[in-house]
């Protein structure tokens, strides 16, 4: 057994660079191009409709003047669009983004106040959500047609189609709320308890305390899709003829799945758990709304409301941002490891 | 389409035979498609959702869901008189719901729509021509895929105001491109079959080509796909009107949790008013994911495959 794992192992190494630079250069091009569309589609987004877009964006509501003059100013208006679009570059790339009309300060300055808790909550749902997916997906395909695998399967597509803010709300009532008799397990919103230190061991795990049902909501709504996916990959590996000879050379059941299968399974379900942060993105607004999660997305949530736009801008171009530099550190990723995209 | 007017009695007879093929192949279709479970039990679900959007207007007198005029206690539990209880105005649930379907059902198919003709162009446009114009709308595309969803329909829905038309055109347009990979990977597995090649012999335009070739075996795929988009299309319209996005002036199952969270539903445990719309929104969209599945393994060559 031991030759056998000393032989197999090579399998998971990185193998030759080879049409890597081009590859890299190709793809880093790309996000680059991706970045600028980001910014030029946002300066005329907010400029597409005839008129004035300042008055077009108050209209209906109530804005004081000032307001709707600042807004003029910042767009610009009445110098030529070229002139407009230098200095909205200009400002955008160090950082300004404009005065925030709700917190009434940078808008640069707020969304940095509120990085940190988004990165934690999707950080350790995407991290559960991507394991327990791909371990219930390989479970299910590899004794497909068992009860396990018909029950997770109707399990997963159940999860896949709820809003996961109402099984958000769902999980707020049963354990936030609590229900009948049951009192609440679990603090219903918030990051923290009012007056604890974070920065202690009790503040630590008060923030765990409430970072748990948020976090189940948004590992149990991601979950699903990776389960499918990796079910449905792994599905496909099974067919081929590699497996069936590493079983008549006499590999054990586990080892043929766990060094052949899964890992030639897992490529694409590693694409998808990196095109999907857009979607976990999209979970983050709502999820951190029903549970006043104080991160980008109930500032996102905020901004709307208000609506602020200056803020909503600058939450879009960092959410955009931040993905694409993700996507591009997933093909950077996906490259080392299968070395057949490089050349495709 | 563009030579209609010179119609020959030989072409007449083509294309009639041309569609009896087609009607064969739909029919084989439907046979292999009665055959899956999962599919017939998502089709039955389906219709019953669309039979009652449709009937709604018949259910429910249009009177209880006028705010000024409900007669029930504001958020009471479900009783004789209401079978699900009532919302924050004292109206009935049951009837916000069954009302709810039409705004969900409509949304979702118009939003589909969109996205379909969008990527459908996209895709077979790219895989047909290739070249630059190939490499431009891939990275259009491909802009799309990795821009985040909700931020851009947020953003597109703010600006544009709340109003039905505008939440389906903003989930049609950023839902589009997962269609157009799809439909350019079809189109170019079709582009290289030799029949394609002798029509561009015998003098086949583009167009020609297109429409007559490349269409009808692209579109049982544009098909399965389709289905699979009215669920992320119903989801998506669900999410933004609970943001607060829908039309203020509709009933959606979305909007109807959207006031249930805002007034408090679920801190005093109004379960009759939350778990309705959300059993709807479910139930539809476990349907349609259903129905293109089962679709989808009929009709996606590499899935047949597998079996």
């Amino acid at each position: 057994m031991a030759t056998a794992t000393a032989r197999a192992r090579p399998r998971l190494r990185v193998r030759g660079l080879s049409g890597m630079p081009r590859y890299v250069s190709a793809k880093v091009v790309g996000a680059v191009l991706s970045l600028a569309f980001v910014l030029v589609f946002n300066f005329f987004l907010f400029r597409v409709l005839p008129g004035d877009p300042a008055k077009n964006l108050t209209r209906n509501r109530l804005v004081p003047a000032e307001q709707v003059q600042a807004l003029q100013e910042s767009f610009g208006l009445g110098k030529p669009l070229s002139a407009q679009f230098t200095s909205y570059v200009r400002d955008t790339l160090s950082g300004d983004l404009g005065i925030s009309y709700k917190f009434r300060q940078p808008v640069s300055r707020v969304i940095a106040d509120r990085i940190w808790p988004t990165v934690l909550l999707l950080g350790v749902s995407t991290i559960l959500s991507t394991v327990i997916g791909l371990l219930i997906g390989i479970r299910g395909a590899w004794r497909r047609g068992s009860l396990f695998d018909r029950g997770s399967l109707a399990v997963s597509l159940t999860l896949y189609a709820m809003p996961e803010f109402w099984l958000g709300i769902l999980l707020l009532i049963a354990f936030g709320v609590g229900v009948g008799a049951f009192p609440g397990l679990f603090p219903t919103g918030g990051l923290s308890s009012a007056g604890t230190e974070i920065w202690s061991l009790g503040g630590i795990g008060d923030v765990a305390r409430h970072l748990f049902l948020p976090c189940l909501t948004l590992t149990l709504a991601y979950l699903a899709e990776y389960a499918l996916v990796m079910r449905s990959s792994l599905l496909d590996e099974m067919g081929q003829d590699y497996l069936v000879t590493a079983r008549a050379k006499g590999l054990r059941d586990a080892l043929v799945l766990r060094r052949h299968a899964v890992p030639n399974a897992l490529l694409p379900t590693a694409t998808l758990v990196f095109l999907n942060l857009g979607f976990i993105v999209s979970g983050a607004i709502t999820i951190e709304t029903v549970y006043s999660w104080p991160g980008l997305g109930l500032l996102s949530y905020e901004a709307l409301r208000t609506p602020d736009y200056p803020l909503l801008q600058g939450v879009f171009l960092l959410f955009s941002a931040g993905v694409i530099v993700a996507n591009l550190f997933a093909d950077m990723l996906y490259s080392l490891l299968d070395p057949r995209v490089r050349s495709g | 389409m563009a030579d209609a007017g010179d119609v020959l009695p030989a072409r007449t007879q083509v294309r009639s035979i041309a569609w009896t093929r087609r009607r064969q192949a739909a029919a084989r279709v439907w046979a292999e498609y009665r055959r899956s479970r999962m599919g017939m039990v998502g089709l039955v679900i389906l219709v019953l959702f669309v039979v009652t959007a449709v009937l709604s207007p018949v259910l429910v007198d249009p009177g209880q869901l006028d705010v000024t005029k409900a007669t029930g206690l504001p958020m009471s539990a479900p009783s004789a008189e209401f079978p699900l209880g009532t919302d924050e105005s004292g109206r009935s649930v049951l009837a916000l719901t069954l009302v709810g379907s039409r705004v969900s059902i409509l949304v979702g198919f118009l939003a589909t729509i969109m996205s379909v003709v969008i990527g459908s162009a996209f895709g077979i446009a790219a895989g047909h021509f290739g070249g630059w114009s190939e490499s431009v709308l891939m990275r259009v595309t491909d802009w799309f895929l990795v821009i985040p969803f909700l931020p851009l329909a947020i953003v597109l829905a703010t600006i544009l105001g709340p109003s039905l038309l505008n939440i389906a055109f903003v989930i049609g347009i950023t839902s589009w491109p997962g269609t157009a990979r799809l439909i350019r990977a079809q189109t170019l597995a079709v582009k290289s079959r030799p029949y394609i090649e002798r029509a561009r012999a015998l003098g086949a335009g583009n167009w020609h080509q297109i429409t007559r070739h490349i269409l009808p075996n692209v579109f049982p795929l544009i098909f399965a796909n389709t289905v699979l988009i009215v669920a992320v299309a119903i989801l998506s319209e669900t999410t933004l009107a609970f943001l607060g996005l829908g039309d203020p002036l509709q009933v959606s199952w979305g909007s109807m949790l959207d006031s249930a969270f805002s007034t408090g539903a679920a801190s005093i445990g109004a379960w009759w008013y939350l778990l309705p719309p959300g059993i709807a929104i479910v139930l539809i969209v476990l349907a349609f994911t259903m129905c293109g599945q089962a679709l989808e393994a009929v009709l996606n060559p590499r899935l047949r495959e597998r079996q």
